[in-house]
């Protein structure tokens, strides 16, 4: 089972309400995915500085851990988002702040770049968008995701999206059957893995593509050959999101859209809140082609 | 004619109502509002009723039909008329994957695409598709017509019994043991006749399309396989 919606804003004048246009998606998928959620939002980006977003325990005193992060002036902005804290940190002093978050091992940045911020939970999609406020962020695009766990444990850790470099993130519906080969083998290439997740080796692998001077669409091809299993990938980019399913096309996938909006869901019930949904294009994304919307 | 707006009823109701019809009911005309992709919509019908359903539905909507006529005014999700007994469901929109399976008679006219797998496992049911089908349609298909005014996926075909497949447009490349077969009159005259009930009347030449079917090597003991077992 799981999950995934997309949400891409062509009207600006949606922009305000594409949190909560997101979160009438995400919970609609509740019932494909009820063991954890997790979801991507682009916002606006500051001149000159660069969002992380940091995960720490509940209950963390998060206005003493930015001021600890803090090499002085000028302050670093934050923002509180249940167990997550968003800091906008000059690009000057990312790596400086990213040592010191590296300082508190309680805390694990769970994505980074100018407009990207990512927020997941253990919960029901509903209460975990609840609990950060998801209906009350603005921006031009975002991805989510419900997670019926297969293929490893419901931790948060285990949550989508997966990000797999700055201001990019993965989500996936299905299940790879060599993720353990592949995670060994980028493990030889210097990247590092926190849990037995199989989507965490497809979104490092993507990363380690890209690295190697792949473009998106070249890292969403060449996972055709790489991976072996079932997936529905969605990847959101800082401009964007991709699409890519496996060559059977195991997971169901519906894209619409209109001169508003794009959209993706797993299932064509997450999008039935969408405005204008009754006229807008509605198809299904062929296997094994990768997708791109890149507008903003 | 009854309407039934799924925004005020739940969609449990509605079938209910369907299923509790008898085959010489009055009410013999449907119109469903509102279906916003719900799963199962006018699933199980047994009665010679029409309903109309405005707008996309999700899976395995028509579902074991009997004898009903449903007119999907939209796109359907997975398994639109699986099992479907007889009948006719009509798909204005687009099809997802595995519509028509295992149907084992009645009429399935998509006016758009259907995806991957459609037909699979056909039992005697005659699918009309007006667009393209995707890949592996018509898998271990058993009997029926699959007709095809556009383009078929990879492995059309694949592992078939005597399901038999007609295709207009290309095809991306036929499954194991489903080999191309001459359109004989007769055919073109079966053809004439799904056309022509799918309401295609006169509007599409049966001699523009090629017949598929199974060379009937993998599903017969053949002595030369004896090694293999």
């Amino acid at each position: 089972m799981c999950g995934i919606v997309g949400l891409y804003l062509k009207d600006r004048a949606l922009e305000p309400e594409l949190g909560a246009l997101l979160a009438g998606m995400l919970g609609t998928l509740c019932d494909r995915g009820p063991d954890s959620a997790g979801f991507a939002v682009y916002g606006g980006a500051a001149p000159g500085a660069v969002k992380l977003t940091v995960r720490g325990p509940r209950g963390s005193d998060y206005a003493a851990i930015a001021r600890r992060l803090e090499t002085g002036e000028p302050r670093i902005p934050y923002i509180v988002r249940d167990t997550h804290l968003v800091l906008t940190v000059p690009t000057a002093q990312e790596a400086v702040v990213r040592r010191g978050i590296a300082m508190m091992p309680e805390l694990t940045v769970v994505g980074s770049g100018r407009r990207m911020e990512i927020f997941k939970e253990v919960g029901r999609p509903d209460h975990v968008a609840a609990r950060f406020g998801l209906d009350t962020m603005s921006g031009t695009h975002g991805i989510g995701h419900t997670r019926m766990a297969t293929e490893s444990a419901v931790t948060t850790d285990g949550a989508h999206p997966f990000t797999t470099g700055p201001d990019q993130c993965l989500v996936h519906n299905g299940s790879l059957s060599n993720h353990n080969a592949l995670r060994r083998e980028l493990s030889r290439q210097g990247l590092s893995f926190q849990t037995e997740n199989d989507t965490e080796v497809a979104a490092g692998y993507m990363s380690w593509r890209m690295r190697e001077g792949a473009t998106l669409e070249q890292a969403l091809n060449s996972s055709l050959a790489a991976l072996d299993g079932f997936y529905t990938f969605v990847v959101g980019t800082e401009t964007g999101f991709g699409v890519l399913r496996d060559p059977i096309a195991c997971k169901p996938a519906v894209m619409a859209e209109n001169d508003r909006w794009v959209a993706f869901g797993t299932e064509y019930r997450a999008l039935v809140d969408l405005p204008g949904i009754d006229a807008a294009t509605v198809w299904e994304p062929v296997p094994a082609k990768a997708y791109l919307w890149e507008l903003h | 004619m009854r309407t039934v707006d799924l925004a005020q009823t739940s969609l449990r109701e509605l079938n209910a109502a369907l299923h509790s019809l008898r085959a010489d009911t009055n009410e013999t005309h449907w119109r469903v509002l509102n279906p916003r992709g719900q799963h199962a919509i006018a699933a199980g019908i047994d009665a010679p009723i029409t309903v109309e359903i405005e707008g996309h539905a999700g899976y395995y909507c028509a579902g074991m039909n009997k004898e009903a006529t449903i007119v999907l005014h939209g796109n359907a999700g997975q398994g639109i008329a699986e099992n479907m007994m007889s009948g006719r469901v009509h798909v204005k929109g687009s099809a997802s994957q595995a519509a028509g399976a295992t149907g084992c008679g009645g009429l399935l006219v998509v006016d758009g695409n259907a995806s991957a797998r459609c037909g699979i496992s056909m039992k005697g049911i005659d699918i009309v598709v007006k667009g393209s089908v995707g890949h592996l349609s018509a898998f271990m298909g058993q009997a029926g017509n699959l007709v095809v005014l556009g383009d078929a996926g990879e492995a059309l075909g694949d592992s078939i019994y005597e399901a038999r497949l007609f295709v207009r447009g290309s095809v991306s490349s036929l499954g194991a043991d489903c080999v191309e077969k001459t359109l004989e009159e007769r055919h073109k005259a079966e053809l004439g006749k799904l056309l022509e009930a799918a309401g295609l009347n006169g509007a599409i030449d049966p001699g523009s399309f090629r017949r598929y079917g199974s060379a009937r090597r993998l599903y017969h003991f053949h002595i030369d396989n004896v090694g293999s077992y």
